[in-house]
């Protein structure tokens, strides 16, 4: 009882220096401008804010849209008692990515300018809509959990009625800006090292992003189990991690095509610095865990489960790094290292993201599986194909 | 195309008196003395090259990568020809400058309400019918204004005129799919500091093959992913269907 507290003493002392020394650096930041608190310059505009905060924000949260297709729309029901902490890591992801960008932006006020001034041709355009649309729509598949504490139920059955478009919309927005942020570097096919570049960057950075969200449920379940001291899901863990092995093997043998296709495979013996970066992403993202989790002995050991899901969450974190950083530095011509200050703001909104889960987990029903929730969606289902059947039913009269 | 204006600047005549960048900052009222590169207070600098001059600026693309890759338009390619900026729009992403395939784009990196800064081709003289306030200023001609076409035709004379004097290419006649700037050079020009392994077609082609995907992902997407539901839903109700009976018909065994 005793180690417990000590742990969590700990972890409380850890967050209130982050979160203090985040906050010195939001006054730099905002008070000071760009240039005082970051290393970015002109040769360098993107750092650490986009690499880490922004691509791999999204990345990780693509547990969330993953998990909802395969209990909503494949009918697996079994996933669904980690419905709703899935949800909810995904819904903080994005709500903190958009933390992220207003840090980043050099005219942070005038974000809402993207949803007036349209330029189609703009990745970026595209990005900012998907991510406004898919946090609407996150806000709406969890808002259930909270409106349940405050039985609310009228109007969580308006949401449920809703819940299968929405979650086909949750899909379909994912699918989109997940490969959006790969296609944001296809503008930039001379600057960007030839082991990353790739124009089908957009599909390697969905599978990877699908890989990652796979490894982010499992990483979430283990710490709330402990947090929260609740059982954990083996076989259903086991089951993601399934699911992870497949992306991972199709991630590993698409990259591998598309570097024989270019005929650049010799480049991943040449002796420079962005060889050795990239290996470090493919082993301890890719070749070591799917080599682990293609054993059922190491999926259904809980350690050698959390072990493996850690390392494909390190290596989607060095992979989206590695493209936004270093990947970018060789042309550019200039060394890019983060400021403290950029790496605190980070480190302080990661914790920000820790310390609302907590909260949120604890005083909301998330981990709680309600019988009635199952029974409901089911009914919207029903209900929704009372309304197709009368439309087809009125064609056919029409007829 | 022939209202499209454009620079010819012919490295072979540049004398690095740095008129061109004063009279710039006069015109767009930049502070600061002579600077060596480009920067938020200098849109055209002077590159040397052991005694070659090199005149950096926005090369105005025909197709320009930063008007297409800025999130809220603040770009945008005009008739005549220059690349123009308008900072009441910018959200200050910096996409245009992580993009832009000749690292023009400048940051206020020291203010706390920064602007993007690059050369617009004195856009408003342009409009008044004047030329640019570098080419007016520069004492040797190394930098004429024109109409495009007819200075690519000039390049030409002059290379055919006095053949070995030149390198027998026009940087920006081609590159990235044509720019308003145009280089003459004797030295070639990958020893300049110019980026001559770039692709011919404008960049935003290749946003544009992808983003061009998404309303044929998004409609088929839509349909199977409802179909799947449908399917598998639908299976589920066969299912309870089935049991509903099982379970009436053991009771009405289990009643008689
Ligand atoms: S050189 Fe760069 S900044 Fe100038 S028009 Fe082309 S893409 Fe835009
Ligand atoms: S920094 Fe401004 S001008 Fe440049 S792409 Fe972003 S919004 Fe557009």
């Amino acid at each position: 009882m005793k180690k417990v507290f000590t742990t969590f003493g700990f972890w409380k002392i850890v967050a209130v220096v982050l979160l203090t020394a985040g906050l010195y650096s939001t006054y730099v930041r905002f008070f000071e401008g760009l240039g005082a608190s970051t290393n970015l310059s002109d040769q360098f505009p993107w750092g650490i804010w986009i690499g880490f905060d922004v691509l791999c924000g999204v990345g990780l949260a693509a547990g969330g849209f993953t998990l909802a297709a395969i209990v909503y729309i494949f009918n697996i029901k079994r996933f669904e008692p980690i419905i709703r902490p899935t949800i909810l890591t995904a819904f903080l992801g994005y709500v903190l990515v958009v933390v992220g960008l207003m840090f980043d932006l050099g005219r942070p006020l005038q974000i809402w300018h993207a949803i007036i001034m349209w330029n189609p041709r703009s990745v970026m355009f595209e990005v900012a809509w998907c991510v406004m649309l898919y946090n609407t729509v996150l806000a709406l598949e969890f808002a259930p959990v909270i409106l349940e504490k405050f039985k609310l139920t009228r109007t969580i059955k308006i949401i449920k009625r809703i819940s299968i478009p929405l979650i086909i919309l949750g899909v379909l927005l994912s699918t989109l800006h997940q490969s959006s942020l790969g296609s944001l570097y296809l503008i930039v096919p001379e600057k960007m090292y030839p082991l990353w570049y790739s124009a089908y960057m957009p599909l390697f950075f969905y599978v990877s992003a699908i890989a990652a969200g796979c490894a982010m449920i499992i990483f979430e379940s283990f710490l709330s189990s402990r947090a929260f001291k609740r059982g954990l899901e083996i076989h259903l863990l086991q089951d993601i991690a399934r699911v992870c092995v497949v992306m991972l093997g199709v991630y590993a043998t698409m990259k591998f095509v598309d570097l024989s296709d270019r005929k650049i495979l010799p480049l991943l013996l040449e002796p420079r610095f962005e060889t050795y970066m990239y290996w470090l992403e493919a082993i301890v993202g890719v070749i070591v865990p799917f080599i682990l989790l293609a054993q059922a002995k190491v999926r259904s050991n809980p350690t050698g489960l959390f072990v493996s899901a850690i390392m494909v969450v390190c290596g989607f974190i060095m992979n989206r790094m590695n493209v936004a950083i270093t990947g970018m530095e060789g042309w550019s011509g200039v060394g890019y290292f983060p400021s403290l200050t950029e790496f605190s703001i980070t480190m302080m909104i990661v914790t920000i993201g820790f310390i609302a889960f907590y909260f949120i987990a604890k005083y909301f029903p998330v981990f709680t599986h309600e019988e009635h929730h199952e029974k409901e969606v089911a009914h919207a289902a029903v209900a929704w194909k009372r309304d197709i059947e009368s439309v087809s039913q009125m064609v056919e009269v029409n007829n | 195309m022939s209202t499209k204006k454009a620079l010819l600047i012919d490295l072979t005549l540049c004398v690095g008196c740095n008129a061109c960048q004063a009279a710039c900052k006069e015109v767009n009222k930049l502070p600061g003395d002579e600077e060596k590169t480009l920067s938020p207070t200098a849109y055209t600098a002077l590159d040397e090259y052991d005694g070659v001059f090199v005149r950096r600026m926005c090369q105005h693309c025909d197709d320009p990568t930063c008007a297409s890759v800025c999130p809220v338009g603040a770009f945008t390619k005009t008739a005549e020809g220059p690349v123009v900026y308008d900072v009441d729009k910018c959200i200050g992403c910096r996409y245009c400058m992580q993009a832009c395939p000749f690292q023009v784009p400048r940051y206020e990196w020291s203010s706390t309400y920064p602007r993007v800064q690059k050369c617009v081709m004195c856009h408003e003289r342009l409009a008044q019918g004047l030329p640019t306030a570098c080419s007016e200023a520069c004492p040797t001609g190394a930098t004429k204004f024109g109409d495009r076409d007819e200075l690519i035709k000039e390049a030409y004379e002059r290379m055919n005129a006095e053949p070995g004097k030149y390198v027998p290419k026009i940087y920006g006649e081609h590159e990235v799919g044509g720019t308003s700037v145009l280089y003459l050079s004797s030295v070639p020009f990958e020893n300049l500091g110019f980026h001559t392994q770039l692709q011919t077609t404008p960049l935003p082609q290749l946003t544009w093959n992808a983003l061009s995907k998404i309303p044929g992902i998004v409609s088929v997407g839509g349909v199977m992913l409802f179909g799947i539901w449908w399917i598998t839903n639908r299976r589920e109700e066969v299912k309870k269907f089935e049991q509903r009976m099982n379970d009436r018909q053991q009771n009405n065994g289990s009643e008689n």
